[in-house]
């Protein structure tokens, strides 16, 4: 009982990360209908700024905690969005309006290109931080197990509540939700009524990239160690978390997280660590072949 | 314009005066949506120009702007001939994205959305109004929050006419809005039309096969046929006319009409 509760706890924290990262794999695959693999790199390169940041920052001689977070949230946000942006800039608007496939395999040259980047400006070994926030709850104990609530854990899942809260309801209620929304469906007709496209998907990748970003502080506070790999394991992760979800829809990459991150937990406990990333590709396949539009996913209908 | 090989139109040359219904008549294939396409920024003329009236920003070249600028700077709106509305959205809020330019100037960006300061509150308030007035004149306030997509096919025409409106448009352009309109869902098209084009103030261009519509709310035709401008007037002067009788029915039977 005590053990389910606990692998309960570090699923629901795995998970907030995986569903940070699934909405940027959602939201722009609803809006230009690619996969975007690049997505998990632009989160390993946050990571990077965040460890960097961390670091200059213990050199600065600033010691209180939350300061030092905040701080680091905001210049990883700002930088990531800036890779996000120029990715699409570069890597994928050139290619719009040529074939679907073409800027798929720009979005996997791409990830290759972030992966080598980092490898060779920062090393291919791995980076660590001293823990950040230490300590946290012990719940309660029962035969002879320890229920451990991390102080980092309870951050994670506040964090990523506050941030699906405030994007939830940027997409839905203001100008600018309504906007990426209307290109989603139909980005001719938003072109004709002045939406600026461009922008628009511009705009997503920014804030794909940002969510990522947040995701990639988050994973620096809880693990404290990086490299140069770890994008492409928590992208894949993330992607069969918005797939599990139904590409396209925002709470279903949310859903989607907490699932993945849930199972990936159990499975890790209960069954085989060392196999735990079977679990996670094997969903993906039964979901792509009994349910491919995903949990919350609706069919598309093609119009004729 | 040219397609390849395929010259779709040729020397066209009209004008559609404000306050005044100009419609596009010619048989399949004559141009009509080419037409709308390159009005619209959707297709780049490869030769000629565009030149609208614009009532604050003076003469506007179309064809030089960028497609969205289209119908953000110069107000130019369309209608397509089925509709093209954003199906998951609500009735109100495809009301409502069409006059994202106000929202989009007065937010910065959505930051001062987040942050709700007064003049994105106030624009907000007008946006709804706006679309809040329309919903009533076409009687369309019912629907204000049912999925635009699944309305029946006549509520949704209207719907796409209203969200044009909302974007305050110069010029607007029909593409056969009565197709598919039972007889009195189509005359209460035709006075919409007429009211909007004689009260605010618009030009509207107009493309429609049903000629009981164009006869009775034009003002001025344009005939096409394979790219070309075969003739242009009053309603009562186009029907008459040789070529228009001729595109229409073909030669023999123009022949036989005459004997």
């Amino acid at each position: 009982m005590a053990s389910i509760i606990q692998q309960l706890i570090n699923g629901l924290t795995l998970g907030s990360i995986y569903g940070l990262i699934a909405i940027g794999y959602t939201m722009v695959y609803g809006i230009i209908g690619m996969i975007n693999f690049a997505h998990g790199d632009i989160y390993m390169v946050s990571a990077f700024i965040a460890v960097t940041c961390f670091t200059l920052l213990a050199a600065a001689g600033i010691s209180s905690v939350p300061l030092a977070l905040l701080i680091v949230l905001a210049v990883t946000v700002a930088f990531t969005s800036v890779f996000g942006w120029s990715v699409e800039r570069t890597a994928y608007r050139p290619l719009r309006g040529s074939t679907r496939l073409a800027p798929l395999i720009s979005s996997i040259g791409m990830s290759i290109f972030l992966q080598n980047m980092v490898q060779v400006t920062q090393g291919a070994r791995v980076k660590s931080i001293p823990p950040i926030i230490t300590g946290g709850i012990d719940l309660f104990t029962r035969d002879g197990f320890n229920v451990h609530l991390a102080y980092s854990q309870i951050i994670i899942v506040m964090v990523t509540v506050a941030l699906m809260a405030v994007f939830t309801w940027l997409i839905t209620q203001t100008s600018f939700g309504r906007q990426q929304r209307a290109c989603e469906q139909d980005r001719t007709m938003a072109m004709l009524l002045g939406i600026d496209v461009d922008r628009t998907i511009s705009l997503t990748f920014m804030i794909g990239a940002a969510l990522a970003a947040v995701a990639g502080v988050l994973v620096t506070v809880y693990y404290g160690v990086i490299d140069f790999y770890i994008g492409f394991g928590a992208g894949i992760k993330a992607f069969t978390a918005a797939v599990l979800g139904g590409i396209g829809s925002l709470p279903g990459a949310m859903l989607g997280g907490l699932v993945i991150g849930l199972i990936e937990a159990f499975w890790a406990a209960y069954l085989s660590a060392e196999y735990k990333d079977v679990a996670t590709f094997s969903i993906l396949i039964l979901v792509l072949m009994f349910r491919p539009n995903g949990l919350l996913g609706r069919p598309e209908v093609e119009k004729v | 314009m040219r397609f390849g090989g395929l010259t779709a139109i040729d020397e066209l040359s009209f004008a559609a005066p404000v306050r005044q219904i100009t419609s596009i008549i010619g048989p399949n294939g004559a141009g009509k949506t080419t037409l709308f396409n390159c009005i619209t920024g959707f297709y780049r003329p490869s030769a000629g120009s565009i030149v609208l009236a614009h009532p604050v920003r003076g003469s506007l070249r179309l064809e030089t702007l960028e497609s969205h600028r289209v119908a953000r700077e110069a107000q130019v709106l369309r209608t397509f001939q089925n509709t093209r509305l954003f199906p998951k959205m609500t009735v109100l809020e495809n009301m409502i994205v069409a006059q994202h330019n106000a929202l989009q100037a007065a937010s910065f960006f959505s930051l001062a959305g987040l942050f709700k300061l007064r003049r994105y509150r106030l624009a907000e308030k007008q946006a709804l109004e706006q679309a809040m007035s329309w919903l009533q004149r076409l009687k369309l306030l019912e629907f204000a929050n049912i999925a635009a997509g699944v309305l029946p096919y006549g509520t949704q025409r209207r719907v796409e006419i209203g969200r044009a409106m909302c974007a305050d448009p110069v010029l607007l352009c029909l593409d056969e809005p009565a197709a598919g309109l039972n007889p009195r869902e189509s005359a209460e098209l035709n006075d919409l039309l007429l009211e909007l084009s004689r009260e605010s103030g618009i030009s509207v261009l107009l493309i429609e096969h049903d000629m009981n519509v164009v006869m009775k709310i034009s003002d001025h035709i344009v005939v096409l046929n394979y790219g070309r401008k075969i003739a242009e007037g009053a309603p009562l002067l186009v029907r008459k006319d040789p070529h228009v009788v001729k595109a229409y029915l073909g030669e023999e039977d123009f022949q036989e009409q005459r004997a």
